[in-house]
């Protein structure tokens, strides 16, 4: 027996190639699928409710005092005289060509629309949810550790406050205290007029684009302006995650295994962050995707007192306004959001929990 | 957010101002005028196609017209701009303009006679929305270029019939009238479209402000162009920033960050009465709100109920509570500082008259549908007007929908009563006047869904040859009297019953001089402003 053949013998065989790919490639194909359905499900459900919704996106475009003539010239140029299903085929064939029309008010392809809004939703929702998560998640242990004590009742009464206040006052008064009164922050804008077009925009994040072009009194300026938008997002986030920590943390620490680590003499700190919070780790994720999907949605309430153009206030004004491109694209983009978070807490529950894997 | 909501945030901020007070307190600078407004309503800022407020107030500072009206004395009416003089053909139907020499667009191209023929001519081929306001002296896409032409420094053009100088000359002071710069705009033609895409979203105008960038539901940014004819205007920037809530509007503004604050609600209107700085100026808008008693009633059509349902409005009531600071008691079609705007209120709130013209009709237990469009001040008006129908023994189901719902039964002629607001298309009395009292055929087959008299099943009579001859009326003062006339029996034998028409109130820093939001007969000018 030669030492190769000895060597053969003890390693274990290794699977040919072709049965290695083939469960990926059915994963990744069963991923596809799945997106595939989902986003025309979307996309369908979507197109029906915008067909049947009582606005009138040819009055939108005519006016009220436009001729019957006029009237129906544009319905027709809009495609509205023919069939539904054929309307779908057609509107499906476009986005799949990832043209979303032209907005049927502004006359700008919705495309470029949503690349100009998103940005600023995609910035203060990142900085929200950073926010939420920083100071959620400790507060939510710290609650569960100490349950019953005035640290518990300090998230207690925040939660309770961030789920019953309605936003847009909390907005106002936020607005009035740290930028009208105490003149802390600045106001509603993205940036000051004075710093309007001053950078170059390259990802569309003013706080980015600030840096990249290394211009710091543009950043300080724009990061003012977040703030506090983005502190009222992440509080209400706060109020989530923090209420959701507590609450997965009680769970966990009142299990066996964590009575057996702490009779075995382990550190507290040890106890609750390297064995409970380890455990949380995978419904968190859910949590805080969620809660981040929500804020990319667009918070119309924040974006509307705030005066912050993001796809919320987009997608509102779009349909308040009978632009049904706008609406589709906006939504089919929200849709693809939360599909592509979803994916990935996917990834993440098998990163953390080798049972997913 | 509700009205509730809203006297609520109102007053949190009047109490928490009260008590402090703003610290740090900003100021834009000298030459940068800063505006908050609602522009989500701008979808082109092409002269031939823009017809929403806010793209008008663009076009406005942009564009130069032939005619014009100056921001700072509008009673004056049109005045030369582009063209320097105009002389009118004797059989009345061709105006030849002469052009004044030396005005620049803003790419440095002279402003040539051509350029103001392409312009209408465009206008007028494109046939987009406000194109009617061309198109209805008998200009067409087909013969376009033969009424209206350029020779030299003369633009002539040549209308259909006979009008009234005046109206065609009110009608070219409209947005539509914009002259453009032909060779910049045909440069950026794609597939014969006149260059319509390209400026839906730039200029190419030679008027005082420059377009520097339009950000839908975001900001308009304008600079001054240096090389005016008029001389270059004081503020160099002026920024229009989209600012929805009226609150932040008001925060804005008492922080010194904004001069002009366009869409404060009445509660914040108040509040910044009181405040340091800050001043309220008010004027008279183009919108009027009315009741249109459909005629194919059998009920409503009689002249008594018609006259009955004038008494049953509580003007008075509704303009001292939710209308306050918004809207003033105006009973003709004609908006107040138009030509030929009458100030005659004849009608009050009076339930016992109303009593007896219903029983002198032979009216009882009437039960009639209003029509509302979902809009706060539309459904008050609407529950006021229940109420009142209600104490003359009439049952009014009001009908709450959204403007597909209510506007497609209006033009249908199948609502009651609908309660509508108008907005004049340009600053001529033949605007309101050939859709309120002008309807030559009345039959359903006719559907001229255009014309609110059609709308309202009412055949105007003597009105229509009436409304037909003031707008080839030459004589400036027999014209106004000829609408006076035609607004006086409109009041009594209408079934229109005409309520309010809109103010608007801007507050201003009190260092903004010379504001003007243009009135009921044009947009906002930004160029005669100073600080």
């Amino acid at each position: 027996m030669s030492l190769t053949d000895d060597n053969n013998q003890r390693r274990p065989r290794r699977a040919p190639l072709s049965e290695k790919a083939w469960p990926l490639a059915k994963t990744s194909m069963l991923t596809l699928g799945s997106i595939s359905v989902t986003l025309l499900g979307l996309l369908f459900i979507t197109f029906i409710i915008g067909r049947v919704m009582p606005i009138d996106p040819v009055l939108a475009i005519v006016g009220e005092r436009a001729s019957q003539s006029t009237y129906d010239a544009v319905y027709q140029q809009l495609g509205l005289d023919k069939p539904l299903l054929v309307q779908f085929l057609y509107y499906l064939w476009d986005v799949l060509h990832l043209d979303f029309g032209t907005s049927l008010l502004n006359a700008r392809p919705v495309s470029e629309d949503i690349a100009r809004v998103f940005p600023a939703t995609l910035e203060l929702a990142t900085l929200g949810i950073i926010f939420g998560v920083v100071l959620g998640v400790p507060l939510g242990v710290l609650a569960a550790v100490r349950k019953g004590s005035w640290i518990d009742q300090v998230a207690r009464v925040l939660a309770l406050v961030g789920y019953s206040m309605p936003i847009f006052w909390l907005g106002l008064m936020g607005l009035l205290v740290f930028y009208g009164i105490l003149g802390w922050v600045g106001g509603p804008g993205r940036v000051g007029i004075f710093y309007v077009d001053v950078v170059p925009s390259v990802t569309g994040l003013i706080l980015v684009d600030a840096l990249l072009d290394g211009n710091w009194a543009v950043f300080k300026d724009a990061f003012s302006h977040i703030i506090l938008p983005a502190s009222l997002l992440g509080y209400f986030s706060l109020a989530y995650i923090s209420r959701m920590t507590r609450s997965f943390m009680l769970e966990q620490l009142s299990a066996e295994y964590i009575t057996t680590a702490r009779v075995k003499g382990m550190s507290e700190w040890d106890v609750i962050w390297k064995h409970a919070f380890k455990n949380i780790r995978v419904q968190l994720i859910t949590v805080i995707a969620l809660s981040y999907a929500n804020l990319l949605e667009g918070s119309v309430l924040t974006e509307i007192i705030f005066s912050w153009p993001g796809i919320g206030s987009y997608i509102t004004t779009a349909l308040l306004s009978a632009d049904m491109n706008a609406v589709l694209g906006g939504t089919v983009v929200v849709g693809l959001i939360f599909i592509l978070l979803n994916i990935f807490s996917d990834l993440l529950y098998k990163v953390f929990d080798p049972r997913a894997k | 957010m509700n009205a509730f909501n809203r006297l609520l945030t109102s007053a949190a901020i009047g109490l928490a101002v009260g008590v402090t007070s703003f610290s740090a307190f900003a100021e834009t600078p000298a030459n940068m005028l800063v505006i908050a407004n609602r522009i989500d309503d701008v979808t082109t800022v092409d002269p031939a196609e823009s017809f929403e407020f806010a793209g008008s107030d663009i076009s406005r500072n942009v564009y130069g017209r032939l005619v014009n009206l100056d921001p700072l004395n509008l009673e004056a009416g049109y005045q030369p701009d582009l063209a320097e003089s105009w002389e009118v053909s004797e059989d009345g139907k061709t105006i030849t303009f002469t052009m004044r020499e030396g005005v620049k667009f803003h790419s440095g191209n002279p402003v040539t006679a051509e350029d103001a023929a392409f312009s209408l001519q465009r206008a007028v081929i494109l046939n987009k929305t406000p194109a009617f306001i061309l198109t209805q002296f008998g200009f067409t896409p087909e013969n376009a270029t033969e009424t209206i032409r350029a020779d030299g420094n003369k633009l002539m053009i040549t209308t259909d019939k006979k009008y009234a100088t005046s109206f065609v000359l009110n009608c070219l002071t409209a947005t539509i009238g914009g002259i453009v710069d032909k060779a910049t705009v045909m440069a950026n033609e794609v597939d014969g479209d006149m260059g319509n895409t390209w400026l839906k979203t730039n200029s190419a105008g030679s008027g005082p402000y420059i377009l520097d960038s339009w950000k839908p539901n975001e900001s308009v940014t304008l600079t001054s162009f240096p090389d005016y004819y008029g001389g270059a205007p004081a503020m160099e920037r002026v920024i229009v920033r989209h600012v929805i809530e009226s609150a932040s509007q008001r925060l804005l503004l008492e922080r010194g960050d904004i001069d002009v604050a366009r869409n404060l609600n009445p509660e914040d209107i108040a509040g910044v009465m009181e405040a340091d700085g800050v001043k309220v100026e008010d004027e008279l808008k183009g919108r009027l709100m009315y009741l249109a008693l459909n005629q194919k009633h059998p009920v409503l059509s009689k002249p008594e109920v018609r006259q009955a349902f004038k008494y049953l409005i509580d003007y008075e009531g509704m303009r001292d509570s939710f209308l306050k600071g918004q809207y003033t008691i105006h009973q003709n079609f004609l908006p107040k500082t138009y030509l030929g705007a009458s100030d005659e209120n004849p009608f009050s709130y009076d339930i016992e008259k109303a009593k007896e013209l219903l029983a002198a009709a032979g009216v009882e237990n009437l039960e009639v549908e209003i029509g509302v469009r979902e809009a706060q001040e539309r459904i008050e008006i609407g529950q006021s007007f229940q109420n009142a129908a209600a104490q003359a023994g009439i049952k009014v189901n009001i009908t709450v929908g959204t403007a597909k719902q209510i506007l497609a039964r209006y033009r249908a002629r199948e609502l009651d009563v609908y309660l509508g607001a108008w907005g004049p298309d340009y600053p001529d009395p033949q605007t309101n006047a050939g859709t309120f009292a002008y309807n030559p055929d009345n039959s359903d087959e006719a559907n001229a869904t255009g014309l609110l008299a059609w709308r309202t099943g009412w055949d105007a009579g003597g009105l229509t040859e009436k409304v037909e001859a003031a707008v080839t009326e030459n004589d400036r003062e027999k014209r106004v009297q000829m609408y006076l006339d035609i607004q006086k029996e409109f009041r009594e034998i209408s079934p229109f019953v005409m309520m309010f028409q809109q103010i608007e109130q801007s507050a201003l820093r009190d260092n903004v001089e010379n504001w003007s939001t243009g009135q009921a007969v044009t947009a906002a000018a930004y160029w005669q402003v100073t600080k």
